[in-house]
């Protein structure tokens, strides 16, 4: 029984990585960089729900919605005030402003939340799941951050796959010149992605405290630096890749807790990641990048 | 002939960082013409196409479409005006299937009128409408640059702009696509046509000018200019 409620344990924490993962690899595809302050947002979602239920004495619901709000447009803002301006600097200075960003969001926190760490009631208050005559205990968060996960899954694919706004997006990441003569606004699909990867944030922001109470200022660095690691793994780009990743990521985490080292977890994630770049340096879902002239 | 040509450019002059690309080039094309820009590589051809279409700004100079200044448009908005641009090397869109590059296409326009024009461009090119659920990337180079120029007419341009469609192609197909533009200029599209297959273009061409390492060193009727002496030399092998 333990190694199944292992397992739930693994897919749900996983979900959490995947919902993070999707807002990496969409943001990677489209505006070809990495947004590590991704994470920060996290956080900034998770104090926004925290603050509605708890300061305000708001439904969870409208915590929830009141966080992707936020999320949603400082996502867009960061995009506007920080990377816009970098459009064509090289991917370096690029990369520095993200860490920028994700020092800055974490400091700002900081100063508004201070920083002991508050104990976040979970948004879900469902009774857990009893099987096996009360031997597997199944939390209602988990079950809803897998279903929201699923979710979210089909919807992006829909949006990417069926809509006018998706399929440009797509467009987008293969080629903004071509793109553009299409009379695509690359600038707005590019602010859009970063809404979307951003809202997507908020709710796993609100999930993972609910399945992990602590919230800090730093919370959600360590699960952005998870996540980053769950897109890469599943190949950064590919928004199926980034949910194989994300659960898989969580199932490794999970199971080298349970029985090897709870130390040492992070160290075997870390390390699985290596080995599947070395086999596979596209990661498992990556595209192979071919270019023809 | 003479009233305000629909594409009007003048004294344009274009930099690549510190590089002077284009050199003060001017040229019209009127409506219902082919005209063509020819020279060797590096000549400017695509960046003069590349500015006028708005992805590359101008240093200098003007660029009018239908007597209005367009430089400074944003590029996603020069398609709607009725001007496109097959660029050079085709670029399709690779990962996305046929019916959604030319989708794509169409993207200025209202969603009722997509279908229609989907099915047009499918009368013109049967065999994009046999592969239309494959991936563009598994397209033969002919096959893409049929759609590349499926997917530039789905905005209905007044002018068409294409760069080196015969790039890369084999002959037969060569004349395929040659074929095809002459189609186009006869259902009443108006061309401008960027080769360094000199004798093709000038073949089909009202207006032909010659451009230079940024400048333009010669223009004139196409049929003169294919008679012409030193065109010859340069750019029709003798």
């Amino acid at each position: 029984m333990s190694f199944l409620s292992n397992l739930i344990n693994g897919i749900s924490l996983g979900s959490v990585y995947a919902i993070i993962a999707l807002g990496y690899t969409m943001v990677y595809g489209i505006a070809k960089m990495l947004n590590f302050a991704h994470g920060d947002v996290i956080m900034v979602g998770a104090y926004i729900c925290y603050c509605a239920m708890s300061y305000l004495n708001l439904p969870p619901v409208v915590g929830v919605l009141m966080a992707m709000v936020v999320c949603t447009l400082l996502g867009m803002l960061i995009e506007r005030l920080a990377y816009k301006p970098l459009r064509s600097a090289p991917s370096l200075a690029v990369l520095i402003t993200a860490i920028g960003v994700s020092y800055f969001l974490q400091n700002a926190a900081l100063l508004i939340w201070k920083s002991d760490p508050k104990v976040f009631t979970s948004v879900v208050n469902l009774p857990a799941l009893k099987l096996f005559d009360g031997e597997l205990v199944i939390s209602s968060v988990a079950i809803v951050t897998v279903l929201a996960c699923v979710v979210i899954m089909v919807a992006l694919t829909l949006f990417t796959g069926k809509t006018k706004m998706g399929k440009s997006m797509r467009a987008v990441s293969e080629d903004k010149g071509a793109a553009q003569l299409m009379g695509i606004d690359v600038n707005r699909t590019i602010s859009l992605t970063f809404a979307i990867g951003s809202g997507l944030a908020a709710v796993a922001g609100v999930l993972l405290c609910s399945a992990y109470p602590t919230l800090m200022p730093t919370t959600g660095s360590m699960p952005g630096i998870k996540a980053f690691t769950a897109a890469v793994f599943g190949g950064i780009g590919s928004i199926p890749g980034a949910m194989l990743g994300g659960i898989l990521l969580g199932i490794i985490e999970i199971f080298s807790k349970a029985y090897i080292s709870t130390q040492f977890s992070d160290a075997i994630v870390f390390g699985v990641l290596i080995v599947v770049l070395l086999i596979k340096p596209t990661g498992l879902l990556g595209k192979k990048i071919s270019e023809k002239v | 002939m003479a009233q305000t040509p629909l594409l009007k450019v003048e004294d344009l002059h274009v930099y690549y960082g510190s590089i002077h690309a284009i050199k003060g080039v001017s040229f019209e094309v009127s409506e219902g013409e082919i005209v063509t820009l020819i020279g060797a590589n590096g000549a400017g051809k695509s960046s003069t196409l590349n500015t006028i279409s708005g992805l590359l700004k101008p240093k200098s100079g003007s660029v009018e479409f239908e007597g209005q200044s367009i430089v400074g448009v944003p590029a996603h908005k020069i398609v709607s005006r009725g001007m496109a641009l097959c660029p050079e090397g085709r670029r399709v869109f690779l990962q996305m299937t046929v019916q959604e590059n030319l989708e794509m296409g169409g993207f200025s326009r209202p969603a009722g009128e997509i279908a229609d024009s989907i099915a047009d461009v499918y009368d013109r090119f049967p065999r994009l409408k046999e592969r239309y659920k494959q991936v563009a990337g598994t397209l033969s180079g002919g096959e893409q640059q049929m759609l590349a120029m499926g997917r530039a007419l789905m905005s209905k341009p007044k002018l068409l702009m294409l760069d080196e469609p015969s790039m890369g192609l084999a002959p037969i197909l060569v004349d395929q696509i040659f074929e095809i533009i002459k189609e186009l200029h006869a259902a009443g599209t108006t061309i401008l046509l960027v080769e360094q297959n000199a004798q093709v273009a000038l073949s089909i061409a009202d207006h032909a000018y010659v451009l230079e390492t940024g400048t333009i060193s010669m223009s004139g009727n196409a049929q003169e200019l294919l008679a012409d002496d030193r065109v010859r030399k340069a750019y029709l092998g003798g």
